[in-house]
Formats: structure tokens, sequence, C-alpha cells
């Protein structure tokens, strides 16, 4: 609760949601002929809300669990939706990062120049709608804000994006919406059904609910569920994305200016996945289960084939873009394996849809289903923080040397020895180097997985070990070599290749968080995994 | 509380030192040369010294009783999982107190030599970070209590080798490779990765004590089917397997050995660090670490043997000898000690295979010494034949490039060198000591002890007293046949290489001139003490191994009973057994080692190959084929192979078959296929709006006319543009559908209509915005 002079109280959630938009209106208010103040009052509002989603990280009581700061006020009765938020530790962390990655992205977005007013207010718009999925506990309310996640990076995209702008912010476009329509749908179908739109009740209910008088057009329950679970699926695994829902994913990253990119991968992939964790696993825990061994051979495809397509790029930009879909595969088989075991055990050992009675499947110990859901959520933050980085190192090259393109590169360590340095630390931390973040959490998915799908984390080593093949040919290609005459008088003559002290600025946060997160991961642990244990009934 | 004076805590410090050196020298000393060498050096002095502590009390020399049976160390909660915690620790046992006597010594020479070497490269602060850093993961790896944080080490050396080998990234051949080794060994290590995740599984917990010190649960384990070719192997089985793997790759065992002649590309304190103190020894260290989950289920000393062990004895002793028959055909001085080394650690991986455990330790520990010895000499002669190259040069005796055809002068080549005795002669004697010791030379040097005990072990196995009760297991004859002609070959290439450098007629001028600035300089203290040190180790060390029974010295040195396998020995739940003596292993190893050393001085040094002849061997072997001797130098072509079948077919795959056939082609053709069949329908909407439209004259309402204009924006063209139009158009159908269908919902059909011409007025001024902006 945020008190202003003992006559407004505004509850921490609504503030954190609505401060941004506040932001966004009052960065297109101000005159656009002065840059400098657009740009430091955008920084100012989205470093406010850093502090105050960093305040919810350090308020949220992990050991006493549950939803946390909710809000509930009438909003739309007539259809069983109400104005509910509430974050439990999944959502905070997501809260956290977001609050993170915005403010860098900001920064980076100071060499925008045109249009500064409207980009700034459509990034803080942005982060309104991704900080508001996380809050929401009202399906009405998530579909909004998962909608508000969409319109700004469309413009991001289209009007400030490369040469292949149109193309890039169409595709991303039509391919979120076409799962947003089921989502749309679906959730529909469920508020009628069950007659709430209420997440928390709806997941107590609804995966044993049985139907009532009113069912909509008299459709079968499993059938409503059935179709439900489907539409869901899809729409995250489009936003995740899954293994092959995956191909708007490397144009909109390449086309997308830096912090774009930053975000998108950084935040906006993650909303796919914790669809997966927050709705589908607890209101479908049957329907998971069943689909968890194809979730986790789509997890596998994305990995291996990720891993491949990126070591096949020769632009910078799309090879980065790539690593995504490869890092992105590891949490969904984290999620895969999460939810077999979380659907076995829900079903007491039975597999309806093979006919199979209770007790008939092994029970997987629910110690490999928290570990490979902790991982999951853990690899969601890991890879916020890497792929940020190494999209803000792609920009911070492209912006001084006018290519993204590996092949023209080499060399360029001589020329630019901490850009280099960065550049390898990053690499080294999206690798999955151990003493990184992004190994604890690769750790924990493997682990987890592997006596729940054991053939499918075999093989996503593959993919685990591309993941090297790929890192290593990007900081060949940029840093190794001598550099070429031409690039010594570019460097020289036209614009120093050296990373700017802003850049610096704007990366040692997620440099200093890797090094953490990797050494002593337990900063944010207990937070993912006192919420994670709740959900397997520990 | 951490209270300071208790010893739990002080192995926790050992590995800290040099982290903070290189922190600190990537972040605040790296433009100050000597300060760089202040802090580097006293990293390394200071883990020294806590590593001498800690090695001093629990070898019970002083400052108290000794480990006593018990390791200590203490541990700390790190990762929290469900309702457990992962802990993370360090923890000293006898393995780790021999190791803590190695590594860093090993460690601290390599240093003090790398100042000398290093101090005219232009990025030596670079260097000088990273070779803390790779001490500071060896270290956290030696002191480690558990296979998590043992992997932490084990990794980040990767990197550091990487970054090391690639060092002159300037040079396409240094940072291949880099990437060479790094690849390679991930290959290994995504291997191990499932290894420890399996074995974490099955046990709850990676802490070494907790899992080596249970026979019960290591017996459960041993016969559980493993979760993927159950049939065919245990659990405990499968995890061993994978582990195994992971030390091929790291300790570069075949087929996964090819990373390591490469890295030569490194500068010389690199490959130091990497054959002896480090890298290498770490994936020997982690299978005797691991010994009692390896061999759960086999008993050794009974002809039971388990997949691990008979992949470690196969593997091990396959690699010994097909090593150190491709040393024999190399001229490179590094290149020779590169094969070397995988052959000697084929020799220690083979001897754990049939169980030799303690055997396998000595080893490892010996030639951890002998062999920074060996590397730190060779690197001394490359300095003294650049310095030479440059001199003579200098002087103008020949003009530059004329003794070798065209090609560049090649520093390392040994048929460049000889005579170089009498220019380093310092250098000289410590490298024979080396020699020595990798050679088995009888009685004075390390290596002879260390081999005399893997034979005797093999031996004992194999044919032992024949037809007696522990003796005729396959695996143990095998190893001793095959390493006893390893051993020959060893003596052989080794006495070739000491002659070939130092001994006869220098053979180029570079040679004649070749020194390293007299014995008051400082390059020359700093890279030869070191070598001394060694050197003086090397020779004698071994005697902390020899056989109680062994003729006159085993009363000498071990009259209680061989020091080294009693003290190591402690660290298994059940002491191994100590074998009895024999002579037939004391004169195999005898006859094997003379027998080398004596047919390398009839060919090379009692009347040294003049400059431009061919080698003898070559001479002789083309006799029988010409193909042999071209085989082994070319290393049997294997890099050849798998360029061709692996890497080249996997960049293939990835380039054309993934990216371009599969994403652009498959999965984007059909969704532009979609889009194709879209967009016509969205023409044919198009159409029926507008007869619609003109049906209802003016009732146009506001929101389709932007739509409309929205949609002549997005006509650039591009045909997928138009799936858009064709999603808003299922859309609102679809919505119109289901509010027909059902009155309730209409509230959130409005509003989500409401949403969306919302968001399509937006798009259109912005669109126009944009329009006007462009103009």
């Amino acid at each position: 609760m945020i008190t202003i002079g003992n006559l407004v109280e505004i509850p921490l959630l609504t503030a954190i949601i609505f401060w941004p938009l506040l932001g966004a209106i009052v960065v297109m208010l101000l005159p656009r002929s002065n840059r400098t103040l657009v740009r430091w009052t955008a920084l100012g509002f989205s470093l406010v809300e850093f502090l105050l989603t960093l305040y919810l990280f350090v308020s949220y009581d992990h050991a006493a669990g549950g939803f946390q700061f909710e809000v509930q006020a009438p909003w739309f009765a007539i259809v069983g939706s109400s104005w509910h938020l509430g974050v439990d530790g999944l959502s905070v962390v997501m809260i956290l990062l977001t609050g993170l990655l915005v403010p860098l992205g900001v920064l980076i977005s100071f060499e925008i120049d045109r249009q500064i007013n409207l980009y700034m207010a459509l990034f803080l718009f942005l982060e309104m709608g991704m900080v508001g999925v996380f809050a929401a506990l009202d399906l009405v309310i998530f579909f909004i804000f998962w909608e508000i996640g969409l319109v700004p990076m469309y413009f991001l995209i289209n009007l400030w994006g490369g040469d292949n702008r149109l193309y890039a912010s169409v595709k991303f476009f039509i391919f979120t919406m076409a799962g947003s329509l089921g989502l749309l749908l679906s959730i529909q179908l469920i508020g009628l059904t069950a007659g709430t739109m209420d997440m928390v009740a709806l997941a107590g209910f609804w995966p044993t609910f049985q139907g009532s008088e009113n069912a909509f057009l008299g459709i079968d329950i499993s059938t409503v569920k059935w179709l439900t679970f489907l539409a869901f699926f899809l729409a995250f695994a489009i936003k995740v994305p899954i293994w092959p829902f995956h191909t708007w994913l490397p144009d909109a990253h390449t086309e997308a200016p830096t912090a774009g990119s930053m975000i998108l991968a950084g935040v906006l992939l993650k909303l796919g996945a914790y669809g997966f964790l927050r709705l589908v696993i607890p209101y479908f825990p049957e329907q998971a289960a069943m689909f968890a061994p194809v979730l986790a051979f789509l997890a596998v495809a994305g990995i291996i084939l990720g891993a491949l397509a990126a070591y096949g790029q020769s632009d910078f930009k799309r090879l980065v873009a790539y690593s995504s879909v490869n890092h992105m595969g590891f949490v969904v088989l984290g999620v895969a394996a999460a939810a077999w075991v979380y659907g076995i055990s829900y079903t007491n050992g039975a597999a309806p849809w093979l006919g199979l009675e209770p007790g008939v499947v092994a029970i997987t110990d629910t110690q490999s289903g928290i570990i490979a859901a902790n991982g999951a959520v853990l690899q969601m933050f890991s890879h916020g923080l890497s792929s940020a980085g190494m999209f803000l190192l792609v920009g911070a090259l492209y912006h001084k040397a006018h290519t993204r393109d590996l092949r023209k590169m080499g060399g360029l360590w001589v020329l630019a020895p901490i850009y280099g340095g960065i550049l390898i630390f990053v690499g080294m931390a999206s690798l999955g180097l151990p003493g990184l973040a992004g190994f604890v959490s690769e750790f924990m998915v493997v682990r987890g997985a592997w006596p729940v799908f054991t053939s499918a984390t075999l093989l996503s080593m593959v993919g685990l070990f591309f993941t090297g093949a790929y890192i290593l040919k990007a900081i060949q290609k940029v840093l190794h070599g001598k550099p070429s005459q031409e690039w010594i008088d570019y460097h020289h003559q036209h614009h120093n290749l050296e990373i700017s002290w802003r850049e610096i600025v704007a990366i040692s946060p997620l440099v200093l968080l890797m090094l953490a997160t990797g050494l002593l991961p337990n900063w944010i642990m207990p937070m993912i995994n006192d919420t994670v244990t709740r959900w397997f009934g520990g | 509380m951490i209270e300071w004076t208790n010893a739990n805590y002080l192995p926790w410090l050992i590995p800290v030192p040099p982290l903070i050196a290189f922190v600190l020298i990537v972040l605040v000393t790296n433009r100050s040369w000597w300060v760089t060498v202040f802090t580097a050096l006293a990293a390394s002095v200071l883990s020294w010294g806590l590593a001498t502590a800690v090695f001093l009390r629990s070898a019970g020399l002083a400052f108290g009783p000794g480990l006593a049976g018990a390791a200590f160390g203490s541990s700390a909660p790190w990762l929290d999982l469900g309702q457990t915690q992962f802990m993370m620790g360090v923890m000293v046992d006898p393995l780790t107190t021999v190791m803590l006597f190695m590594v860093p010594l090993a460690i601290l020479t390599i240093f003090i030599y790398s100042i000398g070497y290093i101090s005219h490269d232009p990025r030596r602060e670079r260097f000088l970070a990273y070779m803390s850093l790779f001490a500071g993961a060896m270290l956290t790896l030696v002191v480690a209590d558990n296979l998590l944080l043992l992997f932490i080490g084990w990794e980040v050396m990767g990197f550091c080798s990487y970054s090391l080998i690639g060092f002159w990234y300037e040079k396409p051949s240094a940072y291949r490779a880099g990437v060479k080794a790094f690849m390679t060994t991930r290959v290994a290590d995504v291997i191990m990765l499932l290894g420890v995740a399996y074995l974490f599984a099955e046990a709850g917990t990676l802490d070494f004590r907790t899992i080596l010190l249970d026979p019960a649960f290591l017996e459960k384990l041993a016969s559980t089917p493993a979760l993927i070719f159950g049939g065919a192997i245990s659990a405990a089985g499968l995890i061993g397997v994978f582990l195994v793997a992971g030390t091929i790759g790291k300790s570069a065992q075949f087929p996964l050995h090819v990373w390591l002649p490469d890295a030569m590309e490194g500068p010389t304190p690199v490959s130091a660090m990497i054959h002896a103190a480090a890298m290498v020894s770490a994936g020997v260290y982690m299978i005797i670490r691991m010994y009692p989950l390896l061999s759960a289920g086999a008993h050794p000393h009974e002809g039971v043997y388990n997949a691990p062990l008979l992949l470690m004895t196969y593997v091990g002793g396959f690699t010994a000898l097909f090593a150190a028959v491709i040393a024999i055909a190399q001229n490179d001085i590094k290149r020779v000690l590169a094969y070397s080394t995988i052959s000697q650690l084929g020799f220690m991986v083979g001897a754990l295979g049939i169980g030799a455990y303690t055997a396998a330790a000595f080893h490892l520990i010996m030639h951890g010494i002998f062999k920074a010895l060996l590397f730190m000499g060779s690197g001394a002669v490359i300095h003294a034949m650049e310095h030479g190259e440059h001199h003579a040069h200098e002087h103008g005796r020949h003009p530059h490039n004329t003794f070798a055809g065209d090609a560049p002068f090649d520093p390392q080549d040994m048929r460049n060198m000889g005579g170089l005795r009498q220019r380093i002669p310092v250098t000289f004697y410590t490298f024979v000591a080396g020699a020595m010791a990798l050679a088995g030379f009888p009685i004075i040097s390390a290596g002879f002890w260390s081999k005399d005990e893997i034979f005797s072990e093999a031996w004992h196995l194999g044919l032992g007293v024949l037809g007696g009760a522990n003796t005729g297991y396959g695996p143990a004859i095998f190893l001793f046949i095959v390493l006893a002609v390893a051993a020959f070959l060893t003596a052989l290439y080794t006495t070739r290489q000491v002659a070939m450098t130092f001994i006869g007629e220098p053979r180029t001028e570079a040679a004649a001139e070749a020194g390293l600035g007299g014995p008051s300089s400082m390059v020359s203290v700093l890279m030869q003490a070191p070598l001394i040190v060694l050197g003086v180790l090397a020779l004698v060390l071994g005697f902390i191994g020899v056989h109680p029974d062994f003729p006159l010295l085993g009363g000498l040195f071990s009259a209680q009973g061989n020091p080294f396998h009693s003290f190591v020995g402690g660290t298994l739940v059940e002491h191994p057994p100590a074998i009895p003596f024999y002579w037939v292993p004391l004169l195999t190893s005898l006859v094997v080692a003379l027998g080398g050393i004596f047919v390398g001085y009839w060919l090379y040094w009692r009347k040294p190959v003049p400059a431009g002849q061919a080698d003898p061997i070559q001479v002789s072997l083309d006799r029988i084929s010409p193909y042999l001797y071209t085989w082994m130098r070319n290393k049997f072509y294997l890099d050849e192979l798998y360029d061709r079948a692996l890497v080249k077919p996997s960049m293939w795959v990835s380039e054309t078959l993934v990216s371009a056939i599969l994403d652009q082609g498959i999965i984007d053709g059909i969704l532009h296929a979609i889009a194709r069949a879209a967009s016509w329908l969205g023409e044919l909407f198009k159409r029926f709006n507008r007869v619609m439209i003109d049906g209802v004259g003016d009732g146009i309402p506001m929101a389709i006319g932007a739509f409309g204009r929205w949609f002549r924006n997005i006509q650039t063209g591009n045909v997928q543009q138009y799936l858009m139009m064709a999603i808003i158009a299922t859309l609102v159908i679809g919505l119109s559908v289901s509010a027909l269908i059902v009155r309730v919902n209409t509230g959130v059909i409005l509003l989500v209509l409401g949403v969306l011409v919302v968001i399509i007025i937006v798009l259109n001024l912005i669109g126009r915005a944009w329009g006007g902006m462009a103009e």
C-alpha cells in the first residue's frame, strides 16, 4: 500500500501497474523538441517502477506463500469478472525481471531520435501490459493485459525496426493474434461454464468441475475442457515460442530496435511459459499430463533445432534470436516434466487417455517435478538476463558498425577490448557456463526432467552441445582474428567501436545478476521454490 | 558463525586468492604490469601456503593428529529444492591432501615461470588474469565436497583453457585450437552433466561423503536397472559410464583426445597448466574420486568388472599405446609432450579400470610434477630458440628463412635444434630429470615408481602366481601387455626428444645462438628457478611410494608399509589390498624403460641425426611400408576424419537443412500458403463489405472507414500481411457468432470489440502520423 499524505491510498500492485501508464502519458505531453527531457523523464519513471518492483520483491513473504498484496474490486460482475490482482513467488520474480529490464531498455533507447516521445510512451505502456499479466488474477484482466503487451511491441517493431520491419511486425502480430483468438474464446467458454472469471477460484474447482445446468450449448464438460485446454496450449505455445510455432521470433527479434529485442526476449516470451505454469497445469492437470510427452518432444525439437539454426546464421542478431528458441526449450522441458508429475499425481497414477486405472502409471517422485518447475522458472529469469544482455551487445555493435553480418566482422577485440570482454562474459552466461545464472537453471531442468522424460533429456544434450557451438561461433566471428584495414580505419576515423559508457551502465546490472545468480542462487530461489513446492502439495 | 581457527573452514580459503586476483586484475590493475604481477603472485603464494598448511595438517606432519580416518570440511546451504537444500561445501580427505601437495606447487611454479615468459607480450595482464581464474577453478575442484562444485570448477577450467589456448587470437590456428578444445571437451561434458543429474536424482544429494562412503546405497544403485538401456546396465553403471565419458573428454582419451595436441597453440605456461597442474589431471582426479561409485557392484580384485571399469581399462590401455605410437613420429617439441600426456593419462585411466586405485593416484601426482617440469623446460627451449633466431638474424649471419625452404622458422621444431645442452645447461639438466621420470628410468625417477606400481598390480591380477586365487583376469592381462609396450615406446620417444634437442651439433644458426640472455637475466632466473625445484622432485618424489618388499629400498623408505598406498587408500571405506612383491613386473619395467632408452640412444644420441637427414625410425619403417610413418605423423588422420564426418555435416545441417529448408522452406512455406489463402478470403470480405456498405448507403460506421484505410496502409505487396486482416475478420466473425448464440456474454464481446476498434483507430492514427513523418 502506498500512502500519499494520509489521504490517498493506492494498493501496491495497482501502483505498479499504472505508474508506467502515467509515465507514458507524461512523456507524450512533453515537448517534442526537448529530447533530453523526454529521455530522462522516461528513465525516471521506469527507475521508480523498478524501485516499486524491488519493494514488492523484498516485501513478499515467501515463507507464508500464497497470493499476497491482493486487490479485489467489483468490475464486470455480469460476466463474473472482477478487478482482482495478486502475486505469488512466480509473479514476483517475473515482475522484478520486468522492472529491471525496462529501465535498461530505456537507457539503451537514448540512441533513438525519431519520434522519441511516442517511442518512450509505447515502451512504458508495454511495461504496464507485462506487469499486468503477471499480477492479474482474473481471466479477463489477464487477457486485456496480454493484448496490451502485444500492441506496443507491434509498433516498436513497425516504426523503429530494421529494413524488413513490415514483414516482421505483421508476422509477429498475426502469430500472436492467432493465439489470442483462441485464448479469448476459451476464456469466455470457461467463464460461461463455470460462472466466474476469477483465476484463484477457478484453480480451486475447475479441474474437478463436472459442469452445471446452464452448460454452454449443452456441450459436454470434458469437451469444454479439451477445447479450452487446446486453445490455451496454442496461445502460450506461440508466445514461448515452442517449435514449430517459432518462426515469427527470429524475424521479430532481428527487426526490432535493440531495446525492443531486449524486452521481447527478456520478458514477452516468458508470458507464454508463465501461462503454462499459471493456467494450463493447474487448470488441466489430466490434459496437461497427457500432452506432457508431446510437449517434451517439442521442447527437445526446439532445443536442438533452435541451436542448429542459430549455428547456421550469419546475421549476429538472428543468431542471438534463435538462441531464444534453444533456451526457452529448456523452460518448456521443465514445464513438461512438471506437468507430467503434477498430472499423474493428480490422477493418482491413472492415465485415463490410455484407459489405465489409478495406480498403474508410476508416480515419479514429486521432488523431480518441483526441481523441474524450479528450473523452468529460474531459466526464465536467467534467460531474461542473458538474452537481454546479448541483444544489448548486438545492438551496441550494430549502432557503431552498421552491420550485423558476421562474415564482415572479425578481429574487433583488438579495437574494442572492453566490449570483447563483456561479450565473452555474457556469451558464456548464455552458453550455460557453471558459475553463471544459466547453468543453475539448466542443471535443475535436466535433473528434474531426467527421471520423467529420460530419452528427451538425453537428446536435449545434443542441443546443449550446439549451444556451445553457436556462442563460440559468434565470439569467434566478431572478436577473433586480425581486424581488416577497413575496420581499423573505420574505428579511427568514423566511429569508435568500443562500448560506450551508457551501454556499460546498462549492461552492468545484468552482468552482476548473472554472476550473483550463478554463484549464490539462493538470493532468488526461495521465492520460486516456496511457491513451486506449494503447487506440488509441499 | 564461522570460527576462523577451525580447520574445517580452512579449505574454503584455498581457491579464493586466485579468484580475487582474477577480479582485481580484470577490474583494477590491468593497466599496470608490476601491480598485476604482484597480485597474481601474491595470490598463488597465498593459495600455496594455505594448501600446504592443510596438507601438513592432514598428512599428520604438523599441526595435529592428521586425518585419522576422518575427512574434515564444512558446507553451507546453497540452493533450495523443494523441502530440501543443496549444500555447497569443501572437504579434505587423503586424496584431496595429495592433490593439495601437487596442484598448488605446480601452479606456483607455473606462475613464477609465466611472469618471465609473458613479460613482453602486449596482453600480459590479461594472461595473468586468465591464469589466476584457471588456478582458482582447479583449486575449487580439488577442495569440492560435492560433484556439482567439482563440475563448476571443471567447466570454468574448460573456459579458461579455451581462452588461453586461443590467447593469441589474431592467429587463426590459435583461435581454432581454442574452439576445438572447448567443443571436444563439451561433447564429454554434456554427457557428464547427465551423469551428475542422474546421480543427483538417485541419491538426492551430490555430497561425496554421503554417496561414496555408503556401500549399502552403492549396492542398491548397482542392482537397480538404468532408466534407459535398463536391460543391459545398472543405474550405477550408466552413471559411471556418463562420468567416465566426461573424463575421456577432459583427460583427452581416445577418441576425444584430438584437442590436446592442438592446445599447444597457447603460450607454454598454459600448456604446463593444462597438462600438469589442472585440466587433464582434473579428469583423472574425478574418476579416482568417484571410484567407489564407478566400481559399484564390481570387484576388480576378484575378477568381477562392470561397464565403467571395462570402459576405463580398454580406453585407457588403448590410448596409452596409440598416443605413444603417434608421439614417436612428431617433430614439434611440445607435440611430443602432448602425446606423451595423452599416453600417460591412459596409464592412469587404465590402472583405475583394473582397480589399481592408489597406483592411479600415485601416477597422477608424479606425472603432474614431471610433466609441469617438461613443459616449462620445453618453453625455455623454445624461448631460447626464438632468442637465438633473433640473434642470428640480427648479426646477419644468414638471411631470413633460408634453412627451411620458404617456410617460416619454427622454433618448436626439434629438427631445427641440436646442441642446446651447451647453450642452456640448467634447462638441459632439469629437462633430463623430467625425461627420466617420463621414461621410467630405474630407481632415481618419480615415474619409475608410479609406473612400477601399475605394472605390479596389472601383473598381480592378470598373471600373478599362475593358477593362484586372484589371477587370470582378462582386462588386467590386456592392460599389462599394452602398457609394457607403451612404456617401451615412451622411453624411446623421450630419449629421442632429449637427443634431438640437446645433443650433437646445432642444426641451425638459431640453435647455435640460442640462449636465455645469460644466467643473471631476469627471464633466465624466473624461467629456470621453477625447473630446478621440480627437477629435484622429479628425481626423488617417487620414494614415497616404494613397495615394502622392494630389495633394499623397501626397508629404507617403506618400513611400515608403502606410505602413499596406506595414506591414499584411507580415502576408501575398505582399504584397497596391498599386493605382494613380484620380480616379473619389476624386470619388465626395467627392460622396457632401459630398452627404450637404449634404442633411443642408439638411433639418436650416439650419432645425432644431421640437418636435412631423414629420421632413422622413418627410414626403417618406410622399408616395411611407406604409409606407416606417414599415418603416424599425421595422427592416423583422425582430425581429417572428424572434420569430414562430423564438422562439415553439422554445418550443412545447421545452415542448409534446419535454417533454410526446415524453417524458411517448410514451416514458413506453410504459413505463407495459409497467408495467401487468407488474403484471398480477406479480398472476399472486402468485396462483401463494399456491397454491404453500398447497400447501406451513408450509414458507414467510422470504425469501418478507419479499418479500410488501415488496410490500404498495409497493402505493401507482401501477401503475408493480408493474413492480419483475415485474423481480425475471423475474430470479428467469431465474436459475432458467439454473441448470437449467447446473449449473456454480450458484455465481454462488446468490450473486446471496443478494444479492437480502439486498437484499429490507434493503429490508423499512428500509421498516418508515421506517413506524415515520412513525407
